[in-house]
């Protein structure tokens, strides 16, 4: 089963080293890892998305709090979040297909964001199951590179994940 | 103005450093030279591991962090395996090391080595300083991260440059604030209140002491909750010496290499309170058999430590001294006399094995016989290997310590380990027990307990193999000695002689007996070879 981390960490240089590594020494698998600045400049999100079961995710949560620079861990409920993930897919398109390209882009609310007399670039924010739904309508026309940046989440309603204490 | 280098003596002296262990080189001279107009004792080490050992036997004799000093590259790099050895058993070190000048990081130049990277798998934090101005800081930070919490080393590798820049004041932070560290002490309320009910409820219950009850200073505490819980207690490796040998209730070791009778009441237990004990395969094989039958009670400082190895049914995090002293004020004594009994025909159904020798030494007997002559404080620090396992079954600790490598398993390590306790208490007798293969991984620290006059006692139990190993060898190999027989032992009692120290062999046990009194009486150094029979098991 896939599990969703949101980890709050101080924004210097090795914490990814040190977060990554931690993954690799103990046998977690990583589906994805983005991470980018918070509100605050010298904090950065990290989302995390974990392949494994209960005990590993119980572990990993564990084994992130130990890390010095990590100040929050939070395992984000299924349906109590927000994902979205970004894709940049360049496909294959004649002049003849540019329509029909375009009405599937405009049916999973893409963008076209490049366009030359052979191919297309799409570029798609949305969950993961969506983002798998245009890839695979667009692969009848032969996508020439795809790149998925990690996937990013946030919980809904108005609470925020602080960046108070670790648990 | 003032350095970078005179910054990081300054730091060392304010946390009350006064013994520092090391190895210079080129790239950590700037400290060396500031460390040479300061108060604090150097101890030059003959090879930079054994520096990182020295200040985890220094740390742990002492309760305080030991520190380590190397320089760039492969002085950084051999400190590798101290370092790890004292991460495994959760010892507090800061270890320094001299980075090349930060302006040339990455490109591989002369002795060069990304430590921080390297150790991050070993450390509990690690720092490489890119600025002198944030010297104070990280100093601060590390010796609070070391020593508190579940302790453990943590690294600072300072650019060369770093060291000699300057800046125009010094100020030492008063108070380490990490934002995203702050171990919890006291334990859950409500978790020490399901434990005193499921204490109450048990029929068979047994504690486990860890070397965690050690690092918390624990040891009155645990002795007080086994008292009046009535429970038996058995340890782990690391938790040998909480609770002396004789005492009544007292089951011994447990594991692969412990006692028959502490395993099996182990086993029947219907309740295990462990304590500071990270439940490794050494020291339970089956956590999930025993998690079935029995229900489980965790305190451990560490949550990550909790579930990882055994599932647990009752969690406490904390200092184990304030939950110990929680619990012992709420429990009542309801062990029934049946398991108490029982637990105890165990324990004597098992006498210790061996028998005195009249042309070579049996280490068991002998191990108990020195454990007898020693004072009721001394600190015996066992290598790896069989003499591990003849310390751990036989030595008696009684209000001493009993020091070991026991998570990593580290030969070599009771040599320098010896020398860092006893400088940290040189009125306490120290001997370390190490074999003929373990010894000659450290020997070259003789030099150092020459160079310092360290009064270390070293009992080298000379069988002429590699005996664990062999171990391994006779059981599961068809008894195929590949490359663990040693053949080109010197005479170590010439050896130490050529040091200046003295040294005498025995070759029974009588003769041991005799010299190991010597030995104790000798007011320095003495080196005391025992010729043991290689088939000689550890158990």
């Amino acid at each position: 089963m896939k599990y969703t981390l949101s980890v709050l960490v101080e924004n210097q240089p090795g914490v990814l080293s040190k977060v990554s590594g931690l993954f690799a020494r103990r046998g977690f698998n990583i589906d994805s890892l983005a991470v980018g600045v918070t509100e605050h400049p010298e904090i950065s999100r990290m989302t995390i998305v974990v392949n494994g079961d209960e005990y590993i995710v119980e572990q990993v949560e564990k084994q992130l709090n130990k890390v010095i620079p990590v100040i929050k861990v939070k395992v984000l409920q299924p349906e109590a979040f927000i994902s979205r993930e970004l894709s940049l897919i360049k496909v294959n398109c004649s002049t003849k297909q540019r329509l029909e390209i375009m009405q599937i882009a405009q049916l999973m609310n893409a963008e076209i964001v490049d366009v030359t007399t052979n191919s297309l670039t799409l570029q798609l924010a949305a969950t993961t199951d969506q983002t798998e739904t245009c890839l695979s309508l667009l692969h009848p026309f032969g996508i020439k590179e795809i790149c998925r940046a990690g996937t990013i989440a946030l919980e809904k309603g108005s609470g925020v994940t602080a960046p108070s204490q670790k648990n | 103005m003032i350095s970078g280098a005179e910054i990081m003596v300054k730091c060392l002296e304010l946390e009350g450093v006064e013994i520092a262990f090391g190895y210079p080189g080129a790239a950590i001279c700037p400290f060396y030279d500031f460390l040479y107009r300061s108060g604090i004792r150097h101890v030059l080490v003959r090879e930079e591991q054994n520096a990182a050992h020295a200040a985890s036997g220094y740390a742990r004799s002492a309760g305080k962090p030991g520190v380590c000093i190397a320089t760039s590259g492969p002085g950084a790099t051999n400190l590798i395996t101290g370092i790890a050895t004292a991460y495994m058993d959760s010892i507090p070190l800061v270890a320094i090391t001299g980075q090349v000048n930060s302006e040339l990081l990455g490109r591989d130049v002369f002795q060069e080595a990304d430590i921080t990277g390297a150790c991050e798998p070993f450390t509990k934090h690690s720092y490489l300083v890119k600025r002198a101005e944030d010297l104070p800081r990280v100093f601060k930070e590390a010796f609070h991260i070391a020593s508190t919490g579940r302790p453990g080393p943590v690294l600072i590798d300072v650019p060369v440059d770093v060291q000699q820049a300057e800046i125009p004041e010094f100020h030492y932070p008063e108070k380490a604030q990490i934002i995203g560290y702050k171990p919890r002490t006291q334990g859950h309320a409500m978790q020490i209140r399901k434990a005193v009910q499921a204490i109450a409820q048990a029929k068979r219950p047994i504690l486990c002491c860890g070397g965690g009850v050690v690092l918390a200073g624990a040891r009155e505490e645990l002795i007080a909750f086994a008292k009046k819980s009535g429970i038996p207690v058995c340890a782990t490796m690391m938790g040998i010496g909480v609770v002396p040998m004789d005492s009544p209730h007292y089951l011994g070791m447990i594991g692969m290499h412990g006692r028959t009778s502490a395993n099996r009441s182990m086993k029947e237990a219907d309740l295990v309170v462990l304590c500071g004990a990270r439940v490794g395969d050494r020291a339970v094989s089956a956590p999930q058999q025993i998690a079935e039958k029995a229900l489980v009670i965790h305190i451990d400082i560490d949550p990550a430590e909790i579930g990882k190895n055994m599932p647990v049914d009752i969690p406490i995090v904390g200092d184990i001294r304030q939950v110990l002293c929680a619990l012992t004020e709420e429990v009542e004594n309801n062990v029934p006399q049946e398991w108490l009994d029982r637990t105890l025909e165990y324990k004597n159904s098992y006498p210790a094995r061996g028998e005195p020798q009249e042309h070579s030494v049996e280490p068991r007997v002998f191990i108990r016989d020195l454990s007898a002559m020693m004072e009721e404080n001394a600190i015996l620090v066992a290598d790896v290997g069989e003499n591990q396992i003849w310390c751990a079954r036989n030595f008696n600790v009684k209000e001493g310590r009993f020091l070991t490598s026991g998570g990593l398993g580290t030969m070599g390590y009771s040599v320098p380990a010896a020398i860092g306790a006893k400088l940290a208490k040189p009125h306490r007798q120290v001997v370390a027990v190490c074999g003929d293969g373990s010894f000659q991984m450290s020997m070259c620290e003789l030099g150092t307990l020459c160079q310092e006059g360290v009064a270390v006692k070293i009992i080298v139990m000379e069988n002429g193999v590699l005996g664990m190993v062999k171990e391994f060898q006779d059981r599961l190999y068809g008894r195929r000695h590949m490359a663990t027989v040693l053949n080109g032992n010197p005479d170590f009692v010439q050896l130490a002689q050529a040091y200046g120290i003295p040294a005498a062999r025995a070759e029974s046990n009588a003769q041991a007996k005799e010299l190991a009194r010597r030995m104790l009486d000798e007011p320095g150094p003495f080196l005391l070879v025992c010729r043991v029979d290689p088939e000689v098991p550890s158990i």
